[in-house]
């Protein structure tokens, strides 16, 4: 008797609870699409889950999630050391990666491809015409014009931004030492595009303009992209598969945080590949919140996965998969952990 | 004693005698009047605490994250995040260049638009105009920054900056390769933003100017442009002050529009061609992703700057006012 009664008050109150639970998150703009696609999917199989998702840019994301005001926060860079001391109950949980990619305009040419030390090259401002003997010599068979480089790149502080230095910093030595990486840097040449559209916007009016976007953005505007070479030599397109194959191979840490997969090993990863990340507290104070989320988590890496490729985002490779699980099943909810369903 | 100085003394009358006449409402029993003053007290004083907070929260941020000296960030060019190396001076610079521009641009067609409207088109023109005048105003500046983008950013390099640079190359200010984007860009796409506002202000100005005053000046022989000239622009010239200080707030804290054509780079240079930076611009562009302190303590920082830039300008403004709206009208 005791038994049923404490049952059926454990479902009145979880049906209660249930009834009004919003979850809040904020945090980066690049992966709202998928996020808001997850969301409304993820409230078709729990009507009484909602999410309510903020996409206030990573930096507002970290600000957030540290002071305690949203129940997620969500970020396309991991947090510094300095900022995880602010908040060291953080964990970092990638849920899908992007890529970045390099766009032209050359009337007439197509089909260039460029190597890290030609692009470090350009965007340092060292290469300064088309017709640099380096940019030749990667191109046999293109005659390529006397044209002056435009360099375009983004002016907001933007993960596209800091994947893109980090890539830069990893193959050039004089980058990392004269620009660094991070989400806004002091670039050493050209012209800044405020978001996707401004760069894309610069390289198409200026004949002899290079710039990055990301790739879901390429995708969608039907931007040529330029094949890069690899770790392993090889020339790779941008696409879904390529950004996917650049973090099959990466060893990442546990709890995420040295987890480039910036310049690669393997023959089919594409370069410039990232992870964005959901950052959620290792120990979930509120019980069916912290429930709900990491459940909600759960999908995310799992069934979420296949939504990914169709808004133009690469999946999780799945030894990442694993990784995420190992991390899942180590957050607890007072104190206490999580034990999750088979799916 | 000249016509335009009695009306002057005049006018000084009637302002003494209503100060004398005003009763005040402090002084007085009634409760009504009373509760009345200090409700519309409570609401002045309700600007200056959300101005002072401002400030206050600004000057927190900034002063704390930010080691260097107030005048060496004023004077630094160096804008690197990642380094934690800070300093505003180019997007100072940027900030009053454009400005400028914009009100070198604007006031001139938006003074000859106001005039044109009201002293010698027909009057049922006046409405078919000013309404779209209106709309001008109040289309979000992001729309504006799309169309300076992708329609006058190529016309600018394709036509206007070669040409100026053909004519005009002697001047430092058109020299350089014709980019596009960059100061020019900028303060051409400011001019237009604030056009609306100037010219729509300086209609009801010029409007008010007395029938008699224009009849009066027309009867002793003058032309309509000696009519304009004598009467109604001297007449209204504290009112299209007012009308430019408007258009130039404005133009001081547009952010979007500018940000999108000005080039996004933290330099000086000396020509109108090259891309620059403006204080609004930086900040909305990195706030977002800023995270750390040093980082949002100097963005802080130059909100604080473009805040005294404008209270400066306008308070230059203001004594302009003044000292135009006191003097007689020259005849």
């Amino acid at each position: 008797m005791k038994k049923i009664l404490a049952v059926c008050l454990g479902l009145g109150t979880a049906a209660l609870a249930a009834d009004s639970l919003l979850i809040n998150g904020a945090g980066a703009t690049f992966p709202f699409p998928l996020y808001s696609k997850w969301f409304s999917e993820y409230n078709k199989l729990h009507p009484n889950l909602k999410f309510n998702y903020q996409s206030i840019g990573s930096g507002g994301g970290i600000k957030q999630i540290t002071e305690g005001t949203v129940d997620f926060g969500a970020s396309d860079a991991v947090m510094t050391d300095e900022e995880l001391a602010k908040a060291p109950d953080i964990q970092h949980i990638p849920t899908v990666l992007g890529s970045v990619v390099v766009v032209y305009n050359l009337p007439g040419i197509d089909g260039l491809k460029f190597g890290p030390d030609n692009l470090s090259g350009i965007f340092l401002g060292k290469i300064k015409t088309w017709d640099d003997p380096a940019i030749a010599a990667e191109n046999p068979g293109i005659k390529l014009p006397q044209t002056a480089i435009t360099v375009a790149h983004r002016s907001d502080g933007s993960g596209t931004t800091n994947i893109f230095t980090d890539y830069m910093a990893k193959v050039s030595p004089e980058w990392k030492q004269t620009v660094g990486v991070g989400k806004s840097v002091k670039w050493p040449a050209g012209l800044g595009g405020k978001g996707n559209e401004g760069v894309t916007g610069l390289v198409k009016q200026n004949p002899g303009a290079l710039g990055y976007v990301e790739l879901a953005y390429a995708i969608q505007n039907k931007l040529t992209a330029a094949p890069l070479k690899n770790k392993a030599g090889v020339f790779v397109k941008a696409s879904i598969e390529s950004s996917t194959a650049a973090a099959a191979n990466v060893e990442v840490s546990e709890d995420f945080r040295n987890s480039s997969v910036t310049n690669a090993d393997g023959k089919g990863a594409y370069p410039i590949a990232g992870f964005t990340y959901v950052l959620v507290h290792k120990d979930q104070k509120d019980r069916a919140k912290g429930e709900a989320l990491l459940h909600f988590l759960w999908w995310a890496v799992h069934d979420g996965q296949k939504m990914a490729a169709p808004l133009d985002y690469a999946p999780l490779p799945s030894p990442v998969v694993k990784k995420v699980e190992t991390a899942l099943k180590k957050l607890t909810i007072d104190g206490r952990p999580l034990h999750f369903a088979k799916s | 004693m000249r016509k335009a100085d009695l009306l002057v003394d005049q006018g000084d009358m009637i302002r003494e005698r209503t100060a004398n006449g005003r009763p005040n409402f402090f002084t007085r029993v009634n409760v009504g009047d009373r509760t009345y003053a200090l409700l519309l007290t409570a609401l002045g004083g309700a600007v200056l605490i959300v101005a002072g907070l401002i400030v206050f929260v600004l000057w927190q941020s900034a002063h704390t994250a930010l080691a260097t000296h107030p005048l060496e960030f004023i004077k630094g060019m160096d804008w690197d995040p990642v380094r934690h190396s800070f300093g505003a001076l180019a997007f100072i610079y940027g900030t009053l260049v454009t400005s400028a521009l914009s009100i070198i641009v604007a006031v001139p067609v938006a003074l000859g638009l106001a005039i044109f409207l009201v002293e010698i088109a027909p009057s049922g023109m006046r409405p078919l105009v000013s309404f779209p005048l209106e709309l001008l105003a109040g289309i979000p500046s992001v729309v504006y920054g799309l169309w300076g983008l992708f329609v006058m950013v190529p016309w600018l390099r394709e036509r206007l900056e070669p040409f100026l640079g053909a004519v005009f190359g002697f001047l430092p200010l058109f020299q350089g390769p014709p980019l596009g984007l960059g100061y020019l860009a900028g303060g051409l796409i400011l001019a237009v933003m604030i056009l609306p506002t100037i010219a729509s202000v300086s209609i009801e100005v010029l409007k008010k100017v007395p029938v008699s005053l224009k009849e009066g000046s027309l009867a002793l022989g003058a032309t309509r442009w000696e009519m304009v000239r004598t009467a109604s622009l001297p007449y209204s010239r504290a009112g299209i002050m007012g009308a430019i200080i408007l258009g130039l707030g404005r133009a001081l804290g547009e952010t979007m529009a500018v940000t999108m054509v000005i080039g996004n780079s933290p330099e000086i240079h000396a020509s109108l061609f090259s891309p620059g930076y403006s204080l609004p611009s930086v900040i909305a562009n990195e706030f977002a992703e800023a995270t750390d302190a040093t980082h949002t303590g100097a963005l802080a920082a130059l909100a604080l700057i473009l805040f005294g830039v404008t209270v400066l300008l306008n308070s230059i403004a203001r004594l302009l006012v003044r000292a135009v709206g006191r003097g007689p009208a020259r005849a």
